[in-house]
């Protein structure tokens, strides 16, 4: 990765002031994520994963260090709307169709009505979801309606592509599958993406690069480039090279865990 | 058929009930009027009668029994008296005739409509600036709780009066009472409900830069319909009772209140009774005709399956 990084931190901290005193989220966090990435954040809960994802956002702010985001402080690559970001859970609104909530964040950022139509039918067919433009949320399974909200969150032309565990709450047949997709899609769109997850397989099946924390504080304890092949089919898990990386991101988790006892 | 034998039920019982208390209710004024009725009272002297238990008396004279149901003033008019004198009210009369029930009933239900819109109006406004002005957020609610524990019974004659001398007169000032019961329940609910969206959500229209003014309109404003709903219903039966407190002050006026109030005066229990009916009939409907506009716009909104 010789080209400038699209999320650069150098030292960030973040700490939340408590009733028990001060938390610290994240401390000494140093990353670079160049363009084109795959980038997983893996570690137990109370790591600092989702914070950092959301600092990235600008839904958190650190309260130290610096953190650019296509050059941009992480707010103002937020408005430049720099970023999809994808939540835990899908989050739709159920008044609105799959198509309604799709266009949802076009109609803020004014796309015309015809590129609005235009997009939607694109990423509909991208999720593997066309023909459901009409229906409403409720009428999706859990699976489907993470796709829609993969969907709206690629639906404008942001680079990036933030996910919060966005398949956690799915049972792991379809998280197979949505992973599978996700690659696809992600070779497809030539986005850079940073996936925050629990689960050491699907780390390791989706990421170039893949960034372990571990909590108290909450700080990265180990980075490593993956020597996967960018083509991986399902079953790629079961090769010796799968199951090192994996075994690596264990010891990680549980080096961090080591020191924190 | 199915879905009536309940509620058949409930009404049968409630009627036998009613008939059932006239007997005690009615049964001293029914003896006291033994001669007219043609019948002996026992026991002799209305002293020793105003002494005994109500069933008591009923046991003693047995054929006074029949007549506790056709009093013409009797304290508990039966069941068939009221729905006699309140289908003659709305059918012997014009609707324009100072007479009929219509009349007063659709007095009510304007200065109610009025006075509800001004109500929910208020409510939703309110209910924006607490969501969106810190300052409005933690003032605001003391002071709309406040004014609901004042009796209103107290303040309608005040305000009444007090617009009546600023030349304010007929529809407004019931309006206003009317409205300021109902705009309560809508600032509560409308409270909720714009606040109804989670951290999420709010997040995700924060990742799209949304402004306040689209997040409010596009999903705050949705979020809240069913709220909004639910409110608006207890709102339109609290400004039917503001209403009709309004009427009372205003002496022989229009409206179902000024009715009531002049069957008080007069004794006429089985006109206060119909007049009592028709703000329920008047209040059903009015309450109906929200939840069908809310059963429309929530399904056109998808929210209802």
């Amino acid at each position: 990765m010789s080209q400038v990084p699209v999320i650069k931190a150098e030292n960030v901290d973040l700490t939340f002031e408590t009733n028990d005193g001060p938390v610290h989220a994240l401390k000494g966090v140093d990353l670079d994520i160049g363009k084109g990435e795959f980038v997983s954040f893996i570690g137990p809960s109370g790591c600092g994963k989702t914070t950092f994802l959301r600092c990235i956002a600008a839904l958190e702010t650190p309260t130290g260090g610096t953190l650019t985001v296509n050059g941009l402080t992480p707010d103002g690559a937020r408005k430049a709307r720099a970023y999809g970001y994808v939540f835990q859970a899908a989050g739709l609104y159920p008044w609105r169709t799959i198509g309604g909530n799709i266009r949802l964040p076009l109609e803020i950022m004014g796309y015309s009505k015809s590129d609005q139509a235009e997009r939607v039918k694109n990423v509909l067919q991208l999720v593997d979801l066309d023909g459901f433009e009409k229906k409403y949320p409720w009428q999706l399974s859990g699976g489907m309606q993470q796709r829609a909200s993969i969907a709206r969150a690629l639906a404008f032309d942001a680079d990036i592509l933030l996910m919060d565990e966005p398949f956690g709450a799915l049972d792991e047949i379809v998280r197979d599958r949505l992973n599978e997709e996700l690659l696809g899609l992600w070779a497809r769109t030539g986005k850079t993406i940073g996936f925050v997850t629990h689960s050491i397989p699907e780390a390791v099946y989706l990421s170039t690069k893949i960034v372990v924390m571990s909590p108290r504080p909450g700080r990265i304890t180990d980075v490593i480039e993956s020597p996967l092949p960018a083509e991986r089919p399902l079953d790629i898990r079961d090769s010796a090279a799968f199951i090192e990386v994996a075994h690596r991101v264990r010891e990680g988790l549980r080096a961090g865990h080591g020191d924190a006892v | 058929m199915r879905r009536f034998v309940p509620v058949l039920t409930v009404l049968a019982a409630i009627l036998a009930l009613w008939y059932a208390a006239c007997v005690p209710m009615n049964i001293h004024s029914t003896v006291n009027l033994a001669r007219v009725h043609g019948f002996e009272a026992m026991p002799e002297g209305r002293r020793a009668r105003a002494e005994m238990g109500a069933l008591q008396l009923a046991a003693m004279n047995p054929e006074a029994v029949p007549f506790v149901w056709s009093e013409e003033k009797p304290r508990l008019p039966a069941p068939h008296q009221v729905a006699g004198e309140l289908w003659g009210a709305v059918t012997d009369f014009a609707p324009t005739d100072k007479r009929s029930l219509v009349f007063h009933a659709w007095a009510t239900l304007s200065a109610t409509l009025l006075g509800f819109a001004i109500g929910t109006g208020l409510g939703v406004l309110l209910a924006v600036g607490i969501v969106h002005n810190r300052a409005m957020d933690m003032s605001v609610m003391p002071w709309a709780i406040a004014s609901q524990t004042i009796p209103i019974l107290a303040i309608a004659p005040m305000v009444i009066v007090v617009l009546a001398s600023v030349g304010l007169t007929g529809l407004l000032p019931k309006a206003l009472i009317s409205a300021y019961l109902s705009f309560f329940p809508v600032v509560v609910g409308m409270v909720k409900g714009l606040r109804s969206p989670d951290a999420m959500q709010l997040d995700l229209l924060r990742t799209y830069n949304a402004s306040d003014t689209e997040t409010f309109f596009k999903l705050r404003l949705p979020a809240a319909m069913p709220y909004l709903f639910a409110s608006l219903k207890v709102g339109a039966a609290a400004s039917l009772v503001g209403t009709i407190v309004g009427e009372l002050p205003s002496g022989g006026g229009e409206g179902i209140g000024a009715r009531l109030l002049a069957g008080s005066y007069y004794g006429q229990t089985i006109q206060i009774w119909a007049a009592l009916f028709m703000a329920a009939i008047v209040a059903a409907g009015f309450v109906g005709l929200i939840g069908w506009v809310q059963g429309r716009t929530l399904h056109r909104m998808g929210l209802a399956r």
